[in-house]
């Protein structure tokens, strides 16, 4: 399968020319370009994944297959970076997710990104995306993925500040660049612990089941825990700052201030979930060597999830709303991994991680391209500008719904399936978690809702562009349903997320390779459609129609409701942070010092120099009879010291 | 009285060729220091290298009779003062020719 090179290198090659040339061909040229490369590659990943999943079989088990493999560094016998293409189960379908939603964005991105200035800059920055999560997912060793795990940074970094006229979006870009570079920072302690004591970078000697490599850090302990449990939890805080896990989860929502496609690829359903595909990655090292890195996994998934979706509650931006919920999302795929076994039915939860992953790309893309479309109507993210939009965008209506209904977890919609899972692996985990998870897919229902029925039903959209809508914007036009461009790409997720729930996934993607049969558990599944059913019906009642409820709810509960809009808070602590104490007493003193006592040591050198020279150049005075002098002078001095001493 | 006798009869000291030469030596230390005109401190500089002359020639008369070391290297001497003396007045030309000066207190404006 030598041709998936080619999946790496077209949108490279895109990135390179559609950068280059930037301005100099019309906008129309580099979308097509973009879009074209785009669809080749999304054909070659279908094409990869078939052959892959039809003919990779061995005993039952798929094997990992390298098309692509050289050395590049070498650093010691053992340690050697290299750079390659490693296909694997969960390798082969996050290649199908990226360049799926990736060609929707792309396409997408022609009519909503129209006339915008920098058209071109936009589609070279898509492809160089893309290009790194390829690369990211397809690594064969931990220190390729490193790189393009920066690679994927800096993209996501350039496409959040991509309007860099505006003040909040560089200021929302340097926030998430900085924040997940913090988080990365301990993924390079983390690789470089491990590959110290394991003397290898690459996946397939570190995930082996019956590996030996570890038998070298027996007995090694730092502060009370093992040195690979440090390593495994540092590769783990760069997957929870990509995959915004509680408390780095602060620059995702910032990070909705780029172009809402940006937003549907990036930030829902591709980069964030890095992370996640990271652990699933380390799964059988984490689950052999460290499992209470991987409880840990399961509970700050946790949290995070009931935490995120709190928030979510309250959000009025579209946008944001919809990024804590992914955030919450994440989550869950973070918790179905934490209480995950290894074999057979233990293996559930990896499986279920894996699974939600891939519905949920599909469908919170779906619902951040149609929030894109209602945005791009009403040109605000705002939900009190929007309401009664059903009767002028159908199609966004219909599949924003479909979207909503599978994130709720309503069955045959793709999410229920995935959720289920997630649901029954972690009530086998402990009953603690299974109670939190359920309960956060009941808000999860009702906050879906409440912007359901917030952007298309509610009040009517007329009345209020009349008031608000003609002097604020200048456009007084009732909002329209978007052009083909847009509305393709949700009509095809909304069809795969009706459908993808069918596929028999457990075949595909499991912890060990080998079959998994999905059952599912009769109990949690109808308590969860049940629970996820009420959900709908409180949302329904509170926001199908204008009521007074909310505002009431929101008196009676006052405090939370004001904590949970300002997001607990959790930005003003790590502002409290920074700025008070790291910034005063650590970095002002230090700033001190070296602007007063080093840099002072060498204003006085420099000082010194020119004073001596200015009092000594009288010396020099150009007369040669002068100097012809105290040359003569100096002869006899010195003959003179010759003779007499 | 020796002296005298000797000179007059033709035995002339090495002391005295030496003392001649260390006086036009200073002669022209003393030119070169005091004169104002470049030609005039040119014409010093011929008189120093003139002295030199004489030291080499009067010592390998004296010192290494039948050896002729010290005259060659009066003749290439002069040779070179003579080449140094033209590229000197080159020089002094063109400086009278930008300065309409030869005086050499004028010349400092390179000190900087």
């Amino acid at each position: 399968m030598q041709y998936t090179l080619l999946i790496l290198v077209l949108p490279l090659l895109s990135f390179i020319v559609l950068g280059l040339v930037d301005s100099k061909w019309k906008p129309k040229v580099a979308g097509t370009i973009g879009t074209v490369v785009l669809g080749i590659i999304t054909a070659l990943s279908y094409l990869t994944a078939w052959e892959y999943f039809t003919t990779a079989k061995i005993n039952g088990v798929y094997e990992k297959i390298i098309p692509m493999h050289m050395e590049w560094i070498r650093f010691t016998e053992f340690l050697h970076i290299d750079l390659g293409i490693l296909l694997d189960p969960i390798s082969v379908m996050m290649l199908v997710v990226i360049t799926t939603v990736s060609f929707m964005v792309n396409i997408y991105s022609l009519s909503y990104m129209h006339g915008e200035k920098g058209f071109q800059r936009y589609y070279a920055f898509l492809s160089l995306f893309t290009f790194s999560m390829l690369g990211l997912v397809v690594a064969t060793n931990i220190f390729q993925m490193y790189i393009f795990w920066e690679l994927v940074g800096v993209s996501s970094f350039l496409l959040i500040g991509f309007y860099y006229t505006k003040p909040s979006a560089v200021a929302a870009a340097k926030k998430a660049f900085i924040v997940t570079r913090f988080a990365d920072l301990f993924f390079l302690l983390g690789i470089l612990v491990l590959s110290f004591y394991t003397k290898t970078f690459d996946f397939g000697i570190l995930t082996a089941e019956h590996t030996t490599v570890f038998a070298g850090s027996a007995g090694a302990t730092f502060l009370g825990f093992g040195v690979i449990s440090w390593a495994m939890a540092g590769i783990f805080i760069g997957g929870a700052g990509k995959s915004a896990m509680f408390p780095l989860q602060i620059w995702l929502p910032d990070a909705m201030e780029g172009p809402t496609p940006v937003s549907a690829l990036i930030h829902a359903a591709t980069m964030v979930v890095a992370g996640v595909f990271l652990v699933a990655r380390f799964f059988p090292v984490y689950y052999f060597q460290t499992p209470e890195v991987l409880h840990g996994v399961a509970y700050i998934g946790a949290f995070t999830a009931l935490f995120a979706a709190v928030i979510a509650c309250v959000q009025t931006d579209i946008k944001r709303v919809l990024a804590f919920s992914t955030i919450s999302q994440i989550a869950f795929m973070m918790v179905a991994l934490g209480v995950s076994g290894y074999e057979g039915h233990e293996g559930t939860g990896f499986m279920a991680s894996m699974f939600h992953l891939f519905t949920h790309a599909m469908f919170k893309a779906l619902l951040f391209l149609g929030a894109g479309s209602v945005i791009h109507a009403v040109h605000s993210n705002e939900i009190k500008d929007m309401g009664g939009l059903r009767k002028y965008m159908p199609i966004t209506n219909w599949t924003f719904l479909i979207a909503c209904l599978a994130i709720a977890g309503i069955p045959p919609f793709s999410g229920f399936f995935s959720k289920d899972e997630i649901l029954s692996a972690s009530y086998e985990f402990s009953p603690y978690i299974g109670g939190i998870m359920t309960f956060v897919a009941a808000l999860t229902a009702f906050y879906m809702f409440r912007l359901y029925y917030s952007i298309f039903w509610g009040k009517d959209y007329t009345v209020k562009a009349a008031a608000h809508g003609h002097d604020d914007h200048g456009h007084g036009h009732t909002p329209h349903e978007s052009p083909f461009a847009m509305a393709f790409p949700l009509v095809f997720l909304a069809t795969v997320t009706c459908f993808a729930g069918f596929i028999p996934f457990g075949k595909l993607v499991s912890s060990t390779g080998a079959d998994y049969i999905i059952h599912i558990d009769s109990t949690v599944a109808i308590m969860s459609v049940v629970i996820a059913s009420i959900s709908i019906l409180v949302a329904t009642l509170m926001y199908r129609k204008p009521s007074a409820t909310p505002d009431k709810l929101e008196k009676t509960f006052k405090g939370l409701h004001t904590a949970a809009s300002r997001r607990f808070y959790i930005d003003e602590v790590y502002l409290f942070i920074t700025k008070k104490i790291i910034f005063n007493s650590v970095s002002r003193p230090l700033a001190w010092f070296d602007r007063h006592i080093i840099d002072a040591t060498m204003d006085g050198f420099a000082n010194t120099t020119q004073w001596v020279s200015v009092r000594i150049k009288g010396v020099q005075s150009g007369q040669v009879q002068q100097y012809a002098y105290v040359f003569l002078l100096g002869t006899l001095l010195i003959a003179a010291l010759v003779f007499f001493i | 009285m020796d002296i005298l006798n000797n000179i007059l009869a033709g035995q002339v000291p090495m002391e005295l060729y030496l003392g001649v030469s260390l006086i036009m030596f200073f002669a022209g230390v003393y030119g070169f220091l005091s004169r104002r005109s470049m030609l005039m401190i040119l014409i010093s500089i011929e008189l120093m290298l003139n002295a030199a002359d004489l030291n080499f020639v009067t010592f390998n008369r004296y010192l290494f009779p039948g050896q002729l070391e010290g005259f060659y290297f009066a003749l290439f001497t002069i040779a070179i003062a003579a080449c140094e003396t033209a590229v000197a007045i080159a020089i002094i030309i063109n400086i009278y020719r930008n300065l309409s000066s030869v005086e050499v207190g004028n010349l400092d404006q390179m000190k900087e």
